[in-house]
């Protein structure tokens, strides 16, 4: 198989523990046997509570993190054997802002055009057309510490499009964003994806931004997938399993897989896990 | 170039609007290897570090108060007691390149805040996920610490020339200092990460610094003579890698008896421990 065939990534049992607690408290499975496979130049949606282990699936993948059991590929190459080829595809959005406000957005552009390898010749046009993808050129010259919590996420949309990555990660894009701004980037993100036939691989407990926007999206608690599949395909699912609701909501077929509301989410997760979601959101917000 | 759509209507997807031209961020850049890796790296992270100087001077200012003190008040009372024996040297020459030394070590020694700062904004999560060797990103991230005690380290060279302390102007011997600088305060910063690899958070970080900046600062040769110093602390002034920076740069920028060879050879070697331990340890904070 070619890297151009194969899946995107591909997860096999893959499972991580750590101890809550920085190595004192009690072995937490973040992950406990995953499965899954993220088709090429489709928008993979992973779903979940807090705590549900959507991130630690995403730090896996991302090279972030050893993998300690199971396997994980990226377009082929092993996460953990060949970091650095993997890390050449990917581009990256953690959850927490990551901009630095103490340079101008173009900076913020060009440093990651720089560590991945563009050549000075080119430099300044391609840290241009990320910036202008994200429809950031008017701003570009401004400090990022002056920007809205939407700019800053599009802003960090052009640092992770300048190296041409043939898979965007997205942690949370839209959190403690208004619905307005959350718009704003889906369709930065929709319209790149167009133009590059890049893969997307986000994580959001938005239920209605990933119905919207997701091709499939895998359905994660407790650190297992429940349920696979598209949007359509789950509420199929779910309509069949279960006569009394004929028109489920996403939040309806999450409650159906994993037995419980998305939203009691608060009593669960690690503290560092919401106290990271919270510093965000306020930031952004 | 065409203006952003406003909205995507769910048939855009047949007709697709074109948007902004994106030519260039579909096609990857040429992945660089071998040696030049690591000096791009470097070069990237310099690069920042001088951008973020050049938006915000305060802390460039801010860190001139202090060597600027123990100048003023230290030196010029020192000077007038004449208690240090120094060779000859007015006590204010002597002591310049020691401060030098010193404000560049109080700076370095705190970068590994930088650092967790950096792991908890997301920012060097990000960098981590890019094609740079953790290595090289130590490297980068302690020559950037490097550029900076230079810029600092010339406002004190400045100050003292005020203060009427006879340096030299030799460019080639001035080289010589920026690069001990930077060679000191990479060993430093990457001290200070290794210690943030280690505790992970700011507020340990912080009371480490605070204990370990006073003993390497007494405990070398800026202020005073090795030879008046008791014989256990002439042994840890021997492994202190500032006293081996403040004897290069005294050399260089006074001309007094120093031993250059040695002096920078230690400084690269702890440089390059520094680094070792550093990038080991660096894939704790992104956990």
């Amino acid at each position: 198989m070619t890297e151009q065939e194969q899946p995107a990534v591909r997860c096999r049992e893959l499972a991580y523990s750590f101890h809550r607690g920085r190595g004192k408290g009690p072995v937490v499975r973040a992950v406990d046997g995953v499965d899954l496979e993220v088709r090429p130049g489709e928008v993979f949606g992973l779903l979940g509570p807090n705590g549900a282990g959507k991130t630690t699936t995403i730090r896996v993948i991302t090279t972030l993190l050893p993998t300690v059991r199971g396997m994980v590929e990226v377009f082929g190459h092993d996460c953990v054997a060949e970091r650095t080829e993997v890390r050449r595809l990917l581009g990256y959005v953690p959850q927490a802002l990551s901009a630095d406000a103490g340079l101008t957005g173009r900076e913020n552009v060009a440093l990651f055009a720089r560590v991945f390898d563009v050549p000075r010749a080119e430099r300044a046009a391609r840290v241009a057309q990320a910036l202008a993808a994200v429809d950031l050129t008017e701003a570009a010259d401004r400090m990022a510490g002056t920007y809205s919590g939407g700019m800053v996420r599009r802003l960090e949309l052009a640092q992770a499009l300048v190296s041409a990555p043939r898979l965007l990660v997205l942690d949370e894009p839209t959190i403690g964003l208004d619905p307005i701004a959350r718009a704003g980037v889906w369709e930065r993100v929709e319209a790149v994806r167009r133009a590059t036939g890049m893969t997307v691989l986000v994580t959001t407990h938005y239920m209605d931004e990933a119905d919207r926007h997701c091709d499939r999206i895998a359905l994660m608690d407790r650190g297992r997938i429940r349920a696979l599949g598209t949007p359509e395909e789950l509420k199929a699912r779910v309509r069949a399993e279960d006569p009394a609701r004929q028109a489920p909501t996403l939040d309806d077929v999450f409650r159906h897989f994993s037995g419980r509301a998305l939203t009691d989410d608060a009593k669960e997760g690690e503290f560092s896990d919401v106290r990271r979601t919270r510093r965000t959101a306020s930031r952004v917000g | 170039m065409s203006a952003a759509p406003a909205a995507l209507p769910a048939e855009s997807a047949e007709h697709p609007d074109p948007g902004p031209e994106l030519g260039l961020l579909l096609v990857p850049p040429k992945a660089r290897t071998g040696w030049r890796l690591v000096p791009a790296r470097v070069g990237a992270m310099c690069a920042v570090e001088l951008q973020k100087l050049r938006h915000d001077r305060t802390e460039l200012y801010t860190r001139a108060v202090q060597p600027a003190l123990w100048l003023l008040i230290f030196g010029e009372t020192f000077t007038r007691l004449k208690a240090i024996p120094t060779g000859g040297t007015p006590y204010l020459d002597y002591l310049a390149p020691g401060i030098i030394a010193q404000s560049a070590m109080f700076t370095a020694i705190f970068y590994g805040i930088m650092i967790i700062w950096e792991r908890d904004s997301g920012v060097l999560t990000k960098l981590l996920v890019t094609p740079t060797p953790r290595a090289a990103l130590v490297t980068g991230k302690a020559f950037a610490a490097g550029v900076k005690a230079v810029v600092q380290a010339a406002v004190v060279v400045v100050l003292a020339a005020v203060l009427g302390v006879g340096m030299t102007a030799n460019p080639l011997r001035l080289l010589g200092v920026a690069v001990a600088v930077v060679l000191g305060s990479a060993f430093f910063s990457c001290l200070s990460m290794t210690i943030a690899g280690i505790v992970l958070t700011r507020d340990r970080l912080m009371g480490i610094g605070q204990a370990i900046t006073m003993p390497l600062f007494f405990g070398s040769n800026a202020l005073y003579p090795v030879d008046l110093m008791p014989g256990w602390l002439q042994a840890v002034s021997r492994a202190n890698p500032l006293s081996y920076q403040v004897d290069a740069l005294r050399g260089l920028l006074i001309g007094t008896p120093s031993h250059l060879a040695l002096d920078f050879g230690v400084l690269a070697l702890a440089t390059g421990l520094g680094i070792a331990a550093a990038s080991g340890l660096l894939g704790r904070l992104a956990r």
